[in-house]
């Protein structure tokens, strides 16, 4: 091997087909990541522009739920889970002390099966019959028996994103187990390390109960079982069970790397070390052993024996708890600070406010017989949307804008940053605030038309989202900027190690931007 | 404790709470659908949907509580706390006491909510004692309500026309949430729901009676409700069922005790009637009208009006197609179902005289032609086994 291997990148396409870097890795997961999020998002405007006024106006019913299903599926598995892999990979390494991840050429692959499985997921859109249209929760019987035949190839991606999101957990737990600098104890960790060594366990969990949930439509569809036809003796809300033993430990994959990243950022711009170090800790396990305890509360209205209703529904409860006391140890960290309020810590801040509005709808729902009335309703809809958009999404807005002058070297545009912000902020509360009101008025979820009573809100509802799109092309345009800033090698706007002021944590004692190899030998911890 | 008690707690409870005040006055007025604006669940006509309101408002109060103080701190804090005036930052990183504190508390805040909802969960799974039973049957894309013990079944259909749907024609009042027979129960009676689905999940929601439930194949659903009042109510299936899921409205007509039995007698009267039709021979356009009809209802959904269906999921039935085949066949795919499709057993949804009309209009419609007719006698010897003639 030549020295330069070990000093740089190869050039041209090879580096990005071929690296074992994770600077490189994380840089194409959020690459991917952010061209899933405008796909996605052109879906939400489609969906929005239907919902806009009463009536048929631009789709199909049959594209529309299409549209519903690939909108979910695409930000779930498409965007917010690669976009926090992609934090781990540029991270975990510089924030323990490694020079990279512990097992670089899986890392490869874990990535390079996403671009696959996704080409594979969208084309069915194409594919005669159309794409999965039973929604991104893909209850059988409807996505069996009565599913088009593209069915086969949502199931073959489902399969390769899970191999993808195991593939990378396994990594991240060898990483986060095997190479910490001396001196690094678990409790020295910090807080979005342990919250992606958490996530990674949860994935390793959930993951394979996905697979095998989507392996018996398989075989229902082709070999003849009846695993969920209740024709054959099958069950369809062993569906339900199995999916959701799944599907509620996965909002947590997809929240708590996003707590891990709000942790490091409110201590910064506050100036004050982390409030409740410790019980954060024990917080973020709890929500994590309890969030598989918790399933049935999305099935209150399956018809479930009475003491299951009660016991979810107390399980479901107790999670409040935890979820808790990590909001009220920001709020203690930001307490007696001295705050500024730059592009991440506004998000950040946001992300507290507007997580917890929806931790509240959650504690609501919590209540069976009241989630009787909200049960898939546009109440669950503006619920979920604002754990995800506020809650995850947010927090990838936050950690880019608080790490990007790490990893180019360069400051963003603040004056844009807090545009975007602001932009963002407002579009997001207007999307999905009103769906709350129509909601509990009584508006189905997953539905192209609507009674006119909804209308109003739906129009308020609508427009708030093409703001709320339409301002992610200012994130465009810095990135943009920073990138070409950094590429021409001009000088104003670059950053030295210690891009805030108040910053704390290994990858701030490396120069900006950091070497290839991150950390070469070893740092001392104190 | 009984269940009155628990029932008084919640009352209790959800009276320290002043209502949503604009939200709260529509809701007492009890006004039969949802309003432009409406902002919050309705107060509905039940005593279930009442409890479930008072729950639903004192977890929302708590919640605005908890919100106030803890957005409160947090915004004193960013006005305050700010290096911009100068604030320097403390170093404390814990403080045991106020954690064990606020964990404490916020264990309290969730029994105050876990006792009352236990109490109405408890009830609601209460369908004993019933005096009216009715099944109700999902399919793709309307409801079948069956009186138990009564001869009275009949299906229940959106009555919303396209043209309004595609903006054809000016929306009526009742957009969506209208249908040709709404389902009838007397005010002032323990009607219990049993639900279940012919093909895919749906589920059965009023929201002014507080009832939703899932209809699952395989599985019979209980739910149960006491209306307080005369009205129309109206609700929607809320479970993703397909293509037409937002096209399977709800409407309950709850009448007087007199009225329903009325009402129970003409449905008598017309169950008659239809016996009487098997014995009748209809001429061409005779069937093909009726079976236009049928067709609209139960058949357009999927294979559309022109029958051309849908490439790849639903088969067209113009020339060269089952529409067109042997008769026999013909017969068999629409009375029987093909298994693993989404085509449905219609045998089991029609009566005689409409799927003979049906069938006969789909060998003659949309230039197929085959001059073919079905008399109701010949879909009842297919059923018996005799065969085609
Ligand atoms: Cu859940
Ligand atoms: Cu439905």
């Amino acid at each position: 091997m030549s020295a330069d291997h070990h000093h740089g990148p190869a050039s041209g396409i090879t580096r990005w087909l071929f690296t074992t870097n994770h600077k490189d890795i994380g840089t194409l997961y959020l690459f991917f990541a952010m061209m899933m999020a405008f796909l996605g998002g052109a879906m939400a405007m489609l969906i929005r522009a239907e919902l806009f006024e009463p009536g048929l106006q631009l789709v199909e019913p049959n594209f529309f739920n299409q549209m519903t299903t690939m909108h979910g599926l695409i930000m779930v598995f498409g965007f917010v889970m690669p976009a926090f892999v992609g934090f781990a990979n540029w991270q975990l390494p510089m924030m323990i002390g490694a020079p990279d991840m512990a097992l670089p050429r899986l890392n490869n692959w874990s990535f390079w099966i996403l671009p696959f499985a996704f080409s594979i997921l969208v084309s069915t859109l194409f594919m005669e019959g159309g794409g999965p249209n039973f929604g991104w929760t893909f209850y059988a019987p409807l996505s069996t028996t009565y599913a088009p035949p593209s069915v086969t190839y949502f199931i073959f991606a489902v399969h390769l994103l899970g191999m993808s999101s195991i593939l990378g957990a396994i990594n991240i737990i060898a990483t986060i187990m095997n190479l910490r600098a001396p001196g690094m104890d678990y409790m020295k960790m910090p807080m979005f390390v342990w919250t992606w060594f958490i996530t990674a366990f949860l994935l390793l969990l959930v993951m394979p109960v996905l697979a095998g949930a989507v392996t018996m439509m398989l075989m229902d569809i082709h070999f003849g079982t009846s695993f969920f036809q209740a024709a054959g003796g099958g069950d369809p809300v062993l569906f339900q069970h199995v999916f959701w033993f799944f599907g509620h430990p996965e909002v947590y994959i997809i929240i708590l790397p996003a707590f891990g990243i709000v942790s490091q950022i409110i201590p910064t711009f506050s100036r004050k070390p982390l409030f409740g170090y410790t019980s954060m800790v024990y917080a973020t396990a709890a929500i994590a052993i309890m969030s598989t305890l918790v399933w049935a509360h999305h099935m209150f209205t399956v018809g479930m024996p009475l003491v299951g209703e009660l016991f979810f529904m107390y399980t479901t409860m107790l999670i409040a708890v935890p979820t808790g006391v990590k909001i009220f140890n920001w709020i203690s960290t930001m307490w007696r600070g001295s705050m500024t309020f730059e592009a991440p810590m506004l998000f950040s801040i946001a992300f507290v406010v507007l997580f917890s509005i929806g931790g509240f709808s959650g504690l609501m729902m919590a209540i069976a017989p009241a989630d009787f009335q909200y049960h898939d309703t546009y109440f669950i809809v503006a619920h979920f949307h604002y754990v995800l958009v506020p809650g995850a999404v947010f927090g990838v807005f936050a950690g880019v804008y608080y790490w990007l002058p790490k990893w180019t070297g360069r400051m963003y545009d603040e004056r844009l940053g807090q545009l975007h912000f602001w932009l963002t902020f407002i579009g997001a509360n207007l999307t999905f605030f009103p769906q709350h009101f129509v909601g509990l008025a009584g508006m189905p979820r997953r539905i192209p038309d609507y009674a006119l009573q909804f209308a109003d809100f739906n129009a308020i509802s609508s427009v708030g989202a093409f703001l709320f799109g339409t301002s992610q092309l200012v994130f465009v345009v810095i990135l943009v900027r920073v990138l070409k800033d950094k590429a021409s090698g001009r000088l104003e706007g670059a950053v030295g190690e210690r891009a805030w002021e108040g910053v704390e944590g290994l990858e701030w004692t490396l120069p900006s931007p950091p070497p290839y190899h991150s950390f070469t030998t070893p740092p001392s911890i104190r | 404790m009984t269940k009155i008690g628990m029932r008084t707690i919640v009352a209790a409870l959800s009276a320290l709470s002043i209502p949503l005040l604009p939200t709260a006055t529509l809701a007492a007025d009890g006004l039969e659908h949802a309003q432009r604006w409406q902002l919050n669940m309705p107060y509905g006509v039940t005593p279930t949907s009442h409890v479930v309101y008072d729950l639903h408002m004192l977890i929302f109060w708590i919640c605005v509580v908890v919100a106030v103080l803890v957005y409160g701190v947090m915004f004193y804090s960013m006005a305050v706390h700010r290096k911009s005036r100068g604030a320097k930052p403390a170093q404390f990183s814990h403080n045991t006491r106020l954690e064990v504190l606020w964990t404490a508390l916020a264990s309290l805040v969730l029994v105050a909510m876990a006792w009352p909802a236990t109490a109405v969960m408890i009830n609601m799974y209460d369908a004993s004692d019933s005096q009216i039973d009715i099944l109700v049957t999902g399919y793709q894309w309307k409801w079948k309500y069956e009186y138990l013990g009564e001869d009275v079944s009949f299906f229940s259909n959106i009555a919303t026309p396209d043209d309004e749907i595609y903006g054809d024609a000016p929306k009526g009042e009742h957009y969506l949430l209208n249908v040709d027979k709404p389902l009838v129960i007397p005010v002032g009676t323990k009607v219990r729901f049993l639900i279940t689905a012919a093909d895919v999940l749906h589920s059965w929601w009023v929201p002014d009676f507080a009832v939703k439930m899932d209809a699952i194949p395989g599985f019979v659903n209980e739910a149960w409700t006491w209306v307080e009042r005369e009205g129309v109510y109206r609700g929607q299936c809320t479970e993703l069922c397909g293509r037409l899921h937002g096209f399977m409205p709800i409407v309950v007509n709850a009448t007087s005790q007199n009225a329903y039995r009325r009402w129970l007698g003409e449905r008598h009267a017309e169950a008659a009637a239809e016996r009487a039709l098997l014995n009748q021979r209809m001429d061409l356009s005779q069937l093909m009208e009726r079976g236009k009809q049928v067709y609209q209802t139960n058949c357009a959904s999927c294979h559309l009006a022109t029958g051309a269906g849908l490439p790849g999921a639903f088969p067209a039935l113009h020339k060269d197609s089952a529409a067109t085949g042997a008769l026999a066949e013909h017969l068999g795919i629409v009375i029987n179902g093909t298994p693993g499709t989404a085509m449905a057993a219609f045998g089991a949804q029609l009566g005689a005289a409409d799927l003979a009309a049906v069938i006969t209009y789909e060998r003659n419609a949309w230039g197929n032609d085959t001059g073919d007719l079905v008399q109701p006698i010949d879909v009842e010897r297919y059923r018996r086994g005799d065969g085609v003639q």
